[in-house]
């Protein structure tokens, strides 16, 4: 099949058509078309938030009643889990990222990448099936015994999310033994963008948490199928075991979702500080670190489910550990900026707003992990903003990041850079204002997934929904004019933003092995022989080209 | 640390509400609590089903409304801090400190941080002339530092959150009167004390310790008291403990935090915590007047103390399950096309199966509620008199 495949050209020009696209190989191909499914899945989570958000303005009955209000809340946690933040930053950017980067055709597995995406295909569709059937009313946890019992569509729900699961899985696979066979001589591991850092040791989470998932779900599906008695207390069953099970894949998958995150803040960061990234090593090794201690820290859900107070210490303990890592990121990203020349574009804008949110994120965590204080904040809108923070203000930011980042690379055009720059600040302040609201209505003993609530929240609820707004319709633009620049933006140059990884390397949009001749040894992180020049192309576009620095100051390396 | 540490802590908890207050430029945490808008008198809750699945909080009839439910029907007022409510219980001491204390450490960390990167990309802003200048790609005794700092803090963080959680989950002695079994179900908590008063509100002393010993007929649910701190999941077919010492007299509130299905919003009630002596003369009085109750009123008491007005309206609108006005006696049409008449030995059977003859239309979910044969026969007399 490659004979036939012209690698001089755009993958974009090569077979063009969508017969062509649905069969691709082409990790680029199936990165973009996971992007529009991602895309497509985050505006309908986004619509159930704003239901959601709608119904909580005043107390009582607003747009709807209690069953609807909980289909809501659960479509919308569901969704946005399953279908758009864990395949975010992997199965989209990674997909169409990791192989360029290390100067590869293609990731080692092309086959298994396209069921990868079919998966996913599938187990949106049954989401969705269950959406057709009347909705789910569980929470996206699928807590038992009440999902053995409810009415509602939870079978569809539930192999739709077994499914997801395996297309995670493929990915992680995927990227792992890309990473290890497909690393050009010259790049060892520690010459390695952290971007693939992080990649790999989020593949390594998928690859081995997401099997316990799989088997979960399918002991609730025969649970409720055949009543063996599993977790069903009436049957001589144990509904907390669910909660160990769920959590044991659940809590990994919340590193799944922020480690890639991570990888992609490092990348922005150096290039648009124009200096290597700070402390190199600490931030590679983090990540592995987070990576391991994900899986060790699962009984923090379950704090106040009955467990023993041993284990509430363990876990409590190890619970603390995240925060090393975590906290030592956060400390070289902001070093990195120090004498830097950094330019505010819209995906740096994106960076800088992770910084922010993300330490809001991590630091409302301590809390949740000081035993005593989490009884009380256990199950309130104090988690709810918590857990929001990290998910949709640190992952979903730094994967509109990414987007903007790589966007002119592997579309070819420019996305409009003013218009970029006012949704990259909507985002920023609409997110802040639904979700600083909730840690003090949380505090104040809030609890989350009510319909209904007490007056003395009204005004708390009533920000958070006007922000959810700002933040919504921010959202909703930026989708709307990468769409609109697919056609009309400016054609994007080269190197536009003067990256130093092999990515800017590669033709804009990459030929269809990426390299039309195999790409040069590049010194990571490396931006003095990277030159700005301003209106490169027709449409006036910068391009940063390499040539060897005049007088190459000293500097030290991080090796 | 007995010098007054409510003082010190009102102290320390104004300092660090400044400090967040002016960082965060947040419109509406100027608003002072006390202002925040507190039920007013006379209101019910919120939506009519409120008042419904919770009886205790609904206003029944005023006439023969008893002291203490008037007690539970007073209008709860938010007093507690900007962060925290109010604290009722000695059980709120510790985690109150390190809430305290944790919200200033991350006030100091947030600020460094923001402030550091916010330092950083104005005064390296790009502009012309200006150039990355070179400085180290690493720092081994920086990072090793900034490494050790957290490690610190969070062991000691840890080590307290641990001791403090050791004394809120420590039981003390607690005498009879003082152990109250909960049962959560779907969607309403019910009370029994000692001497067998049921009850739909929780009842306590103040300045005593008390136990609850909580389980669930149904589903997970979770108790929670917000102004003692103190929370756990209630699990069907286990028993899970938790305890309090009220410091504070007066009502609060108290939630259910696990998700439980369609009402789970509405499954709250209140906690009332009497003055010395009010708590003994409320279980006397509660206990001659729940003996004193037969036929019909036993079975009004039975409706709004189970939950069953959650499902079954006296008015003919229909939610989960059918209405009970003016049905007693009349011929009904079961799942499986049978035509019954739904009189007593139709109610007592549902009673006792509430899957053995279900009707068309409504979802087989009423759960089997244990009552005595006395209790039954009240559910029947009070059907019969919805005409």
């Amino acid at each position: 099949m490659s004979a036939s495949l012209d690698n001089t050209k755009s993958y974009l020009e090569v077979n063009p058509g969508w017969r062509n696209w649905v069969v691709t190989l082409d990790h680029k191909r199936i990165g973009m078309m996971y992007l529009c499914g991602i895309l497509a899945a985050l505006m309908l989570g986004g619509f159930f938030a704003l239901l959601v958000r709608t119904e909580l303005f005043s107390p009582g009955a607003q747009i709807v009643h209690q069953d609807w209000y909980n289909k809501f809340f659960t479509l919308h946690g569901a969704v946005m889990v399953f279908l758009v933040i864990i395949p975010g930053i992997p199965a989209a950017l990674g997909n169409m990222v990791l192989p360029i980067q290390l100067g590869a055709p293609d990731v080692a597995f092309p086959r298994l990448n396209l069921a990868s995406f079919y998966l996913w295909c599938g187990g949106a569709t049954l989401l969705l099936l269950s959406v057709a059937l009347g909705g789910i009313d569980t929470g996206w946890t699928f807590y038992t015994p009440y999902s053995i019992e409810t009415q509602t569509a939870v079978l569809p729900a539930v192999s739709g999310a077994f499914l997801l699961g395996f297309s995670s899985i493929f990915t992680g696979l995927n990227f792992l033994v890309t990473i290890h066979k497909f690393r050009p001589a010259s790049m060892g591991w520690f010459q390695m963008p952290l971007n693939l850092w992080a990649l790999y040791a989020t593949a390594l989470m998928q690859v081995l948490a997401t099997p316990v998932l799989g088997i979960t779900l399918l002991l609730l599906f025969v649970e409720r199928f055949m009543q063996i008695g599993i977790f069903d207390p009436t049957l001589g069953g144990d509904p907390v075991l669910f909660q160990h099970f769920f959590w044991f894949y659940s809590h990994p998958a919340v590193y799944i979702m922020i480690v890639p995150a991570m990888g992609v803040v490092s990348e922005i960061l150096t290039t648009f500080s124009r200096k290597p990234i700070f402390g190199y090593r600490f931030i590679a090794y983090s990540s592995i670190a987070l990576a391991l201690f994900s899986f060790l820290v699962w009984g923090h859900h379950l704090f106040v489910s009955g467990q023993s107070r041993l284990a509430n210490m363990v876990f409590s303990a190890l619970t603390f550990s995240v925060g090393i890592p975590a906290a030592i990121k956060v400390f070289n990203w902001t070093a990195t900026l120090y004498k830097g020349d950094i330019r505010l574009e819209t995906p740096m804008l994106y960076v800088l707003s992770f910084l922010i949110l993300f330490t809001i994120g991590g630091l409302t965590g301590i809390f949740l992990a000081v035993l005593s204080i989490d009884v009380h904040l256990h199950d309130t809108y104090f988690v709810v903003a918590h857990f929001h923070y990290v998910m949709m203000g640190s992952t979903l930011v730094a994967f509109l990041g990414g987007l903007h980042y790589w966007w002119p690379k592997l579309s070819g055009r420019m996305y409009p850079e003013t218009i970029g720059k006012v949704c990259a600040w909507g985002v920023f302040i609409g997110f802040n204002l639904t979700f600083l609201p909730q840690f003090v209505m949380g505090s104040r003993g809030m609890p989350r997934r009510y319909w209904d609530y007490d007056p003395e929240y009204t005004l708390y609820h009533r920000l958070s929904t006007i922000g959810a707004f700002i933040l919504g319709m921010s959202m909703f633009t930026v989708v709307c004019y990468l769409a609109w620049s697919l056609k009309r933006g400016k054609k994007a140059t080269q190197n536009p933003w003067g990256g130093s990884t092999l990515e800017w390397v590669a033709p804009t949009p990459p030929t269809v092995f990426n390299f039309p001749e195999p790409p040069p040894e590049v010194e990571l992180y490396e931006y003095d022989d990277l030159h700005e020049v301003e209106n490169a192309n027709q449409d006036g576009v910068t391009n940063w080209e390499r040539r060897p620095a005049a007088n190459k100051p000293a500097r030290s390396s991080h090796h | 640390m007995k010098v007054c540490p409510a003082h010190r802590r009102r102290v320390l908890d104004r300092f660090v509400l400044l400090v967040v207050l002016v960082g965060l430029t947040f419109g509406s945490a100027f608003a002072p609590a006390s202002a925040q808008p507190a039920v007013p008198p006379g209101t019910p809750a919120a939506a009519p089903a409120a008042a419904a699945a919770s009886p205790a909080a609904g206003p029944p009839a005023a006439a023969d409304m008893s002291w203490w439910d008037k007690k539970a029907a007073e209008p709860y007022i938010y007093d507690g801090t900007y962060w925290l409510p109010p604290a009722a219980s000695t059980t709120a001491q510790g985690p109150d400190d390190l809430f305290i204390w944790v919200l200033g450490l991350s006030a100091f960390f947030f600020f460094a941080i923001t402030g550091a990167v916010v330092y950083f990309v104005i005064k390296y802003r790009h502009r012309p002339g200006h150039k990355a200048e070179p400085s180290p790609a690493h720092n081994d005794v920086l990072e090793i530092t900034w490494t050790i700092i957290p490690t610190i803090i969070v062991v000691i963080l840890f080590v307290y959150g641990w001791r403090s959680y050791i004394s809120m989950t420590s039981i003390p002695e607690t005498r009879a009167e003082n152990q109250i079994m909960v049962t959560g179900s779907k969607w309403f908590w019910t009370f029994r004390y000692y001497n067998g008063v049921e009850d739909n509100v929780l009842h306590v002393p103040h300045d005593q310790p008390v136990k609850l010993t909580m389980t669930s007929t149904d589903v997970l649910h979770s108790f929670f008291i917000p102004v003692f701190r103190q929370k756990q999941d209630v699990v069907p077919r286990r028993f899970s403990y938790i305890w309090f010492w009220p410091t504070k007299t007066g009502v609060y509130r108290v939630y259910c935090t696990e998700y439980c299905g369609k009402d789970h919003s509405l499954m709250k009630t209140k906690v009332v915590v009497h003055t010395s002596g009010d708590y003994e003369r409320y279980l006397a009085e509660a206990f001659t007047r729940q003996m004193s109750l037969s036929g019909a009123p036993l079975g009004e008491s039975v409706y709004k103390k189970k939950g069953c007005e959650g499902c079954h309206t006296l008015d003919g609108s229909v939610r989960l399950g059918p209405s009970f006005k003016g049905t007693f006696g009349s011929k009904i049409t079961l799942a499986d096309g049978a035509i019954v008449t739904m009189d007593d030995v139709y109610i007592r059977s549902s009673l006792l199966s509430p899957q053995g003859q279900t009707r068309p239309g409504f979802p087989p979910s009423m759960p089997v509620i244990p009552l005595s044969d006395k209790e039954i026969e009240g559910v029947i007399e009070f059907i019969k008199a919805q005409k």
